[in-house]
């Protein structure tokens, strides 16, 4: 046998016959040409039977030619590879592609399922909604199941998806969608004028409708003269073509999306798909138009297909999608296709115009004849023709074929149109909804505007172009519009239906004209409620050949006209995007900029293992040889707390302040006093949300009389710098006062425990450190290890501590030449789960605690807040919710047992007893304390305060866990602050 | 996805930007007088009107400075950015 038994002698503009490609599908070898998308290589090499219909199993083939397809449903690859739900007249056929039918078991030409065909009847319209009603407990494990198994489509890929996607932002004078004649048209006019011009199309090559027919334009062969325009278009350099891209989404602003996807063998490189953001100054809507399905018995047997995509399988791929073919519908097209089948060596059973007097001498015409019923089950063996006007007496009449080409005119592509928020309006005349006004910049241009004749299409697209680059300033440049002798408009009278029997209108979600019938009838009106009742539309193609046919059969049906029941809601994406294009960027690594601080090096080096603060990446500790991650964090606290520590605290959010009026500002931007600071001080200070709320804490020193340096936590840098201008510009404009955030220009290291005095002593040998000279909340220009530093005296650890601030340039040298100098100290590195550790001993608060609900006085630093004054956040204070009795206050736990560890999670309760009750409140931050040698936790607990000395329960009903603990202060340790003198 | 004409850095992607709600709410110029009532009006109880809007955006990504914008809720169409000031 011939591997490629409908593939004709010749012809075939979009392959190449010196290259044959193998290809399997459903197990079987075929043979294709490069060039081929599956479904032509599919009809060429014989094969009829693609897919399973979505609910019944009918068997299906190939119905269309692009992304409207309905029928074709197939997935590529297999296991970690598999591509589902694809139309394989989207898919370019590649060497050695594995494709598989959809919905079908164990093929789509045997198919068990295929039974519920036989069934049909039983499964109308919201069959699911009335069948699985009751009782709801059998949902979970029977219901759901059941519909998931029965209505599913293609499997999910096993394995996560490890192609390279990607995405692009670019901006456009004029973006145009769609490269047929009329969009070729536009983007030359627009490129010619001096316009930035992106031009996307869905196919390989451009063409639009000139792909699937010939046709003339200036004098030539029209595919001749797209191919001399893209070539020109190709050579600016202010002209982008992407192809194979379709313009899926249009956003607020004239943001569109653009889905390319090069598939097949793309390049080395290319990535598998890529999600184009183009800002366009204004866009030209040339999306073309899809060929609508006439109704009848059996209008979705294999071999029943739109009668464009017949004919453009025999014009681009040199494919017959039949031997003998009837060809039908109600307007001019199916003539030009009839010939194009017939010079590509099909048979022409018939030509049935539902229309009478289109006689056509060289065609074996039925004017006023229609298609009444498909003969054939698995496929098309011939079809019963009546007469359309239903003249009594008609016998019909069966002819034997198998093709059946059908035509029920043109729906515009309004889609982009529409998802610009324009107005659509119903041409009741012509039976066409065409766009009406624009919702943006934008036009619509050819047959998405209604235009179907190849002359109307080049001379509107150009007028678009010239339009759509004015937009941008541009002068309508030189030439005239191209020319086409054809003026051949293919007005086709709203028609659509014969006989009963099965009529389909959505193929792709198995809704026939009964189903909207039977909608209706229930009592359905607005379309949109018959677009979910029925599923009508809701498939992968989004109605794109059922849409009208269903709105068409829904009027008459209630008996309104077409326009008052309107068309559903036309939503971004047109066709389908991958999930992996559109999350390319936003999941893995690169998903965010990495900041590191300048003793990143060191730490990486020392083998460090990180966490993340924000951007920032953090030691979370150092390991060590034959020690558990706790012993080496208690390691690093005991060494810390015995003799000394150093900690890079560069990742904290840092503020300069100055200007006449910098001390009055930072006492409206804090709750407790700043402008009381002496020069050379500093003080710990809580910026209060204007609600109350804790939103930051960090310490305030002043540097001079209008110069401070201020500190914010690492996690809300970005925020507090955002609300200092906002309180700068909007509230109190009149200040003088100047706000830089100064986080990247400064690196810092702690220095903590007893001996950090002596070590700091020999690294700045000048600077007086005694506690007269140098006291706690001082801060002093000084140089440390030979570079010019600004020290702070300041503790978290609770510790005699130092925070040396360098230039961030100089940090890394900072941190290298402290560690040398602290060799004979055994200065510890430590990271943030021992910085954690020794702060959750002293109690003090993190974002854990002022979590955006606490007031000062929940955390217990109520006494910090000063009475009188406007400042932000105060008067709510003063509110009643916030005073009450019984508010969650923040207390220390203490775990009983020594050797229980506390899990994350965990509620803090009053019984140990397991049952359901409301919790007295939650653990904020835990941890295994060296110290005091068990597990500590600060908590926020109803009444907290009141309740020190009770024991209560920490509870993670979760895992079944509860251990007693002890209410006590929540600072643990060295609660009168010896040694924070050392 | 809006594109926001900031007076300073040009006509920018909405991602620049950071909102910051109404920008029609006036704060009280002594908050220890407002009454409990009128406090919390300040705080919670602002317009969500369909339709124009003025609100405050802040170009977090670009000149930092915070914009007084007249949005459409609705359609989303832009009116004018300004400088804010109270």
């Amino acid at each position: 046998m011939r591997r490629q038994p409908f593939r004709a002698a010749e012809g075939g503009h979009l392959i190449d016959r010196t290259e044959p490609l193998r290809f399997d599908f459903d197990g079987h070898r075929h043979e294709g040409y490069r060039g081929d998308s599956l479904a032509s290589g599919l009809l060429a090499a014989g094969v009829r039977i693609v897919a399973r219909s979505f609910k019944y199993h009918r068997p299906r083939g190939v119905w269309g030619f692009g992304p409207e397809e309905p029928n074709a449903m197939v997935t590529t690859g297999v296991r970690e590879e598999a591509r589902p739900n694809l139309k394989a007249t989207e898919v370019p056929l590649s060497e050695g592609l594995e494709a598989f039918g959809q919905n079908a078991w164990p093929s789509v030409s045997w198919d068990l399922g295929g039974a519920a065909g036989l069934a049909g009847g039983l499964m109308p319209a919201g069959f699911y909604y009335k069948t699985f009603m009751a009782p709801a407990r059998w949902w979970p494990a029977l219901y759901e199941p059941l519909i998931r198994r029965m209505a599913g489509f293609g499997p999910a890929p096993s394995a996560p998806d490890d192609a390279f996607y990607a995405k692009r932002r670019i901006h456009a004078d004029v973006l145009v969608a769609g490269g047929g004649p009329a969009g070729v048209a536009a983007a030359l006019a627009a490129a010619r004028a001096g316009a930035r011009v992106v031009l996307a199309d869905e196919n390989v090559r451009f063409g639009g409708d000139l792909l699937r027919a010939p046709g003339e334009i200036d004098e030539g062969d029209g595919l001749d003269w797209i191919d001399t325009a893209v070539a020109e278009l190709e050579a600016m350099s202010h002209v982008r073509l992407l192809r194979r891209a379709t313009v899926a989404g249009y956003y607020d602003h004239n943001l569109l999306t653009v889905a390319e996807r090069p598939g097949g063998e793309a390049p080395a490189g290319a990535p598998a798909a890529r999600l184009w953001f183009v800002r366009a100054r204004d866009v030209v809507i040339a999306a073309g138009a899809h060929e609508r399905p006439l109704l009848f018995d059996g209008n979705d047997r294999p071999g029943v297909m739109s009668a464009s995509a017949a004919g453009g399988y025999a014009h681009a791929y040199g494919v017959l999608a039949g031997r003998n073919a009837v060809v039908a519908g109600n307007n001019d097209s199916i003539y030009r296709v009839a010939r194009l089948l017939r010079s590509a060596g099909v048979g022409i059973a018939a030509v049935a115009d539902t229309r009478s007097g289109g006689d056509i001498r060289d065609l074996p015409c039925r004017a006023g004849g229609t298609v009444e019923r498909v003969l054939g089950s698995r496929r098309v063996r011939g079809v019963l023709l009546r007469r359309a006007d239903g003249r009594a007496g008609d016998k019909g009449e069966r002819i034997a074929c198998d093709l059946v080409a059908v035509s029920g005119g043109w729906s515009p592509a309004v889609h982009l149109h529409a998802q610009a928020r324009g107005s659509l309006g119903y041409n009741e005349e012509r039976g066409l909804i065409l766009p009406d006004r624009p919702g943006g910049a934008n036009r619509s241009a050819g047959a998405a505007a209604g235009r179907f004749d190849l002359d109307g299409c080049l001379a509107e697209g150009w007028t678009a172009g010239v339009a759509a680059a004015a937009s941008s300033g541009h002068e309508r440049p030189a030439g005239e519009p191209p020319r086409s002798p054809d003026r051949s408009a293919w007005e086709a009278p709203v028609f659509w239906q014969t006989g009963g029997g099965k009529r389909f209108v959505d193929l792709q979600y198995d809704v026939t004209a009964a189903d909207v019938d039977l909608a209706a009838r229930e009592g359905y009106r607005s379309v949109e409620h018959v677009k979910r009742y029925t599923a009508l539309g809701m498939g992968t193609d989004q109605g794109k050949t059922s849409g009208m046919a269903g709105l068409v059969l829904l009027s008459e049906a209630l008996g309104r006209p077409v326009a008052r029941t309107g068309t559903t809601t036309f939503r971004p994406p047109y066709t389908p995007v991958p999930m992996a294009a559109m999350a390319s960027g936003l999941i893995g690594e690169g998903r965010d900029a990495l900041r590191r601080t300048a003793a990143d090096d060191w730490h990486e080096a020392r083998g460090a293992l990180f966490t993340a603060a924000g951007l920032w990446r953090r030691p979370r500790y150092y390991p060590r040889e034959g020690m558990d991650e706790e012993e080496a964090i208690s390691a690093e606290v005991r060494e810390t707390r015995a003799g000394v520590g150093i900690v890079d605290v560069g990742t904290l959010g840092k503020v300069d302040i100055q200007g006449r009026d910098a001390a009055a500002f930072l006492d409206l931007l804090y709750a407790n006093r700043m402008s009381s600071l002496k020069t050379g001080r500093g003080r710990y200070g809580l910026m209060l949300r204007e609600d109350g709320r804790v939103f930051d804490d960090g310490v305030v020193m002043r540097l001079g009389e209008n110069h401070f340096y201020l500190t914010t936590t690492t996690a809300h840098q970005h925020e507090a710098m955002q609300h200092i201008e906002l309180l700068l510009q909007t509230v109190w404009p009149e200040l003088e006062v100047y706000a830089t955030d100064v986080t990247e220009h400064w690196f810092a290291a702690a220095l903590a425990g007893p001996g950090s005095r002596a070590l700091l002593g020999r690294a700045a040998p000048e600077l007086d450190l005694s506690d007269d000279a140098f006291p706690m909340m001082a801060v002093r220009a000084a140089t440390v290890a030979g570079l010019s530093a600004l020290v702070f005296r300041m503790s978290f650890s609770g510790e005699l501590s130092y925070e040396i601030a360098v230039p961030a340039d100089q940090g890394l040298a900072l941190w290298t030449r402290l560690l040398t100098e602290g060799r004979e100290d055994g200065l510890t590195p430590y990271g943030t789960e021992a910085m954690g550790t020794m702060r959750i001993e002293k109690g003090h608060v993190t974002h854990a605690e002022a979590d955006g609900r606490t007031t000062p006085d929940d955390l217990g630093l109520g006494r910090m807040v000063r009475a009188e004054g406007p400042g932000i956040g105060k008067r709510s204070l003063e509110l009643p919710a916030l005073r009450r009795k019984g508010r969650q206050q923040l207390v220390g736990l203490s775990v009983i047992d020594g050797e229980a560890r506390i899990p994350p999670g965990c509620q803090v309760v009053e019984s140990d007893d397991m049952k359901p009750a409301p919790p007295l409140g939650h653990v904020t931050s835990f941890c295994y304390s060296p110290t005091l040698g068990r597990a500590l936790a600060l908590a926020l607990v109803e009444n907290g305060r009141a309740r020190t000395g009770q024991t209560v329960y920490i509870a993670s009903p979760m895992i079944d866990l509860s251990m007693a603990a002890e209410i006590v202060s929540p600072v643990f340790y060295d609660a009168q602050g010896t040694r924070l003198h050392g | 996805m809006l594109l926001i004409p900031c007076p300073f850095c040009g006509a920018r992607d909405e991602t620049e930007f950071a909102y910051g709600g109404d920008a029609g709410v006036e704060r009280p110029t002594d908050p220890e007088a407002a009454t409990d009532e009128a406090w919390t009006d300040y705080l919670c109880f602002h317009d969500n009107p369909k339709g124009p809007h003025r609100e405050l955006w802040f170009h977090r990504d670009g000149c930092r400075r915070w914009l007084e914008v007249e949005r459409d809720t609705w359609t989303h169409e832009l009116g004018a950015v300004r400088l804010s000031r109270p």
